[in-house]
């Protein structure tokens, strides 16, 4: 960090002056700016799960690149410490602090009760006090449009699902998924598992591997994930077979380049990353911010890797797909609403 | 001083302190190679763990766990077992916990719920000990494998407790719901509250209180007593033991219950002091670190209090060097746990031949 801008303004000063003048004045702004101490703390799998707490550390990084303004990282590694972490930051006058994940919401509780003035923003559940800003996700919305894209690639008629930890949130994912599928082709078969029952299925890429190859035995042609951790073996096992996988919650499209078809986007980066430029321009509000496809909280991911996989016609549909949802001509049905999907 | 008195001297503090001091030699030479100043960074720890209250409590949360595990692991080896069951123990302890807890109306006094709950620790964790306990005794089946199985048993037991029968609709997380106020062990900083001093909040609670009672318990238990003393002859010398008219098997099964219900007791801290739930993994790492625990403080109680002490001051200032330092991720401080567990527990008597030569040379007068 120190080092780009370091290097950075040494290139300034090569060119002209003006460019120099520019650069003092952009990096003095910064300074005076730089009066919030933003923090985060991961989830016990890390900032390098290379998905759901990845993409939180790859907005967060931007955020610093843009702002230059240091956050603060701690990967706790038990529950008690998750607690500990988030008073710490508290006591030691950093906000906003950004807690990741729903497994979060207990501490988070704790810790906004017992330091009200300071600012907390959970990601993924709700703690309804008035220092907490609740981000929640439409993961139903992306997953539809990734449900789309799978019933468009599948030649066998069947598509396949692995959830990480079975829970009310990850059914979600597949509710959405399925209605997806559904809509683009009402014939399609989908099958679905989940990894286990505890957040240790979120990290767990050897049963994701396994339950994808008796997925793509059972049929199965594209499988979606939404496991955090878990999907790079499901992505392996997809790409062993040269069957097509989907990511979640960052761009996984690099991780099986040829068989990764999109990943469905969770800009949980965004949200921090929101969270901190609110906080400094004094905007930062407690409550809900429940982001959809309107809102571009979620997504699906075209780049150089998958780009030659998506034909127009593809991304026409999955286009259509999407505009009708936010103008509310197509309504997902959400599984948490009522514990139920009608697929 | 007489070779044996210098001997015991040697065995039991200088080994274990020059251990420990090569292992954090071998800390400062990780941290140079990852641009860590040592120096700092031990000032990091100790103003961390003992230089303010909050971290001190901390520091003593930790610790208090790591004594009932340490116990638990040297009352098993007084008797020639080796429990490493420690962690299935104290998990399937916070099954007794909750399910006393839960089993009281939240109107009913505490004084009838918490002594209910500690039972609840103590005979869950004896009950989830005493199996391995049996197959060692009567079916000769190896303490080791046994209790190192019980512990993945332990943990999907939990997880279908936590999963389909304690947690509530709609909660995402594994869990059970909170104890009622009346089932919470005080805070010590309510306790001081209570008398007039103010000192800042930390989770440590009056589970600290009963790990040094049992700590007083074990050592009348283990040196006092005749059933103390029949652990002893067993784990020194079996068929001595069964000449005396000690029964081995019977000897085997006491010692597992003892051994399980006082790991069990970490759940005590855990749940009734702390997190005031039953939740996953809530015991994870204590088990096993009061393996290195037992193993430097000599299986004597007072030896395990500063062990678990040294214990605490690892979690606690490990999370105070990540806190501090961006350098030093949450890997670095197992690799510093490691270290100690690799000097203290491994390679334990390294020294010893080297310092038996230098110090307790055999006197020809003797």
């Amino acid at each position: 960090m120190k080092h780009t801008k370091r290097s950075l303004l040494g290139g300034l000063i090569k060119k002209t002056s003006l460019a120099l003048i520019a650069g003092t004045f952009v990096l003095s702004a910064t300074i005076a700016q730089a009066d919030i101490r933003p923090a985060v703390v991961y989830d016990i799998a890390g900032k390098n799960d290379q998905s759901f707490n990845e993409a939180v550390f790859v907005g967060i990084t931007k955020y610093m690149n843009d702002t230059g303004i240091a956050v603060t990282e701690l990967e706790p590694t038990n529950a008690a410490q998750v607690e500990q972490s988030l008073k710490k930051l508290a006591s030691r006058g950093y906000e906003p602090i950004v807690a990741v994940g729903f497994a979060m919401a207990n501490a988070v509780q704790a810790a906004a009760e017992a330091y009200p003035d300071t600012k907390f923003t959970l990601i993924d559940m709700v703690v309804g006090l008035p220092n907490v800003q609740n981000v929640l996700y439409k993961e139903h919305e992306g997953s539809f449009l990734v449900g789309v894209l799978a019933a468009m690639n599948s030649e066998t008629g069947t598509v396949g699902f692995v959830g990480g930890m079975d829970i009310p949130l990850i059914s979600r994912f597949e509710c959405g998924y399925k209605q997806g599928v559904n809509w683009q082709d009402s014939s399609m078969n989908v099958l679905a598992n989940m990894t286990g029952s505890t957040p240790a299925a979120f990290g767990n890429p050897s049963k994701g591997g396994e339950l994808t190859r008796t997925q793509i035995q059972n049929g199965a042609d594209v499988v979606y994930a939404a496991a955090g951790g878990t999907g790079s073996g499901v992505y392996q096992a997809a790409a062993d077979a040269g069957v097509l996988a989907i990511g979640v919650d960052s761009n996984q499209n690099w991780m099986q380049p040829g068989t990764m078809l999109t990943s469905m986007l969770k800009r949980v980066g965004e949200a921090a990353y929101d969270s901190y430029d609110a906080a400094n321009n004094g905007t930062w509000e407690a409550g809900f911010r429940i982001l959809g496809l309107a809102e571009g909280g979620v997504g699906w991911a075209l780049d150089e890797h998958n780009r030659d996989m998506i034909t127009a016609e593809m991304e026409a549909r999955v286009n259509e797909a999407r505009d009708a949802i936010i103008a509310g001509d197509i309504v997902v049905h959400d599984y948490m609403a009522d514990n139920s999907c009608p697929i | 001083m007489t070779r044996d008195t210098r001997l015991a001297w040697i065995n039991g503090l200088m080994l274990p302190l020059l251990n420990v001091l090569t292992a954090f030699a071998a800390i400062a030479i990780v941290f140079v190679f990852i641009n860590v100043d040592p120096i700092e960074a031990a000032k990091i720890v100790i103003h961390g763990t003992l230089g303010y209250e909050e971290g001190v409590g901390y520091t003593l949360y930790y610790a208090t766990n790591f004594v009932f595990t340490g116990l638990a692991v040297a009352v098993a080896f007084h008797a020639g077992l080796f429990n490493i069951g420690g962690e299935g123990q104290a998990y399937v302890g916070g099954l007794g916990v909750a399910l006393a807890v839960l089993a009281f109306d939240p109107s009913i006094s505490p004084w009838v719920v918490i002594p209910a709950s500690i039972m609840g620790s103590l005979l869950f964790g004896a009950l989830w000990a005493i199996v391995p306990g049996y197959l060692q005794a009567y079916r000769g089946s190896h303490i080791v494998i046994t209790t190192i199985m019980f512990n993945f048993i332990a943990s999907a037991l939990m997880v279908y407790m936590c999963v389909h029968v304690l947690r509530e609709v709609g909660q995402m997380n594994p869990q059970s719901k909170m104890f009622p106020e009346t089932a919470w062990l005080p805070f010590i900083h309510d306790i001081f509250a209570g008398i007039g001093y103010k000192i800042a909040p930390s989770p440590l609670n009056l589970s600290i209180v009963l790990a040094l009672l049992f700590s007083l318990l074990v050592w009348i238990f283990l040196w006092h007593t005749r059933w103390g003393y029949a652990i002893r002859a067993t784990g020194k010398n079996t068929t001595a033991a069964v000449y005396g008219g000690i029964k081995p098997k019977k000897v085997i099964i006491l010692t597992m219950c003892i051994s399980g219900a006082l790991a069990g007791l970490v759940a005590v801290n855990e749940l009734l002091g702390y997190q005031h739930r039953l939740m996953l993994d809530f015991q994870y790492g204590y088990g096993f670190g009061g393996i290195a625990v037992a193993l430097m403080g000599r299986n004597h109680p007072a030896g395990i209090l500063v062990a678990a002490l040294l214990f605490g001051m690892l979690y606690q200032g490990g999370m105070e060097l990540a806190f501090e330092l961006p350098n030093v991720s949450r890997h670095i401080v197992v690799v510093m746990q490691g270290l100690v567990i690799l000097f203290c527990g491994a390679l334990e008597y390294i020294y010893k031949p080297r310092l038996v030569r230098f110090l307790a040379p055999i006197e020809a007068s003797e």
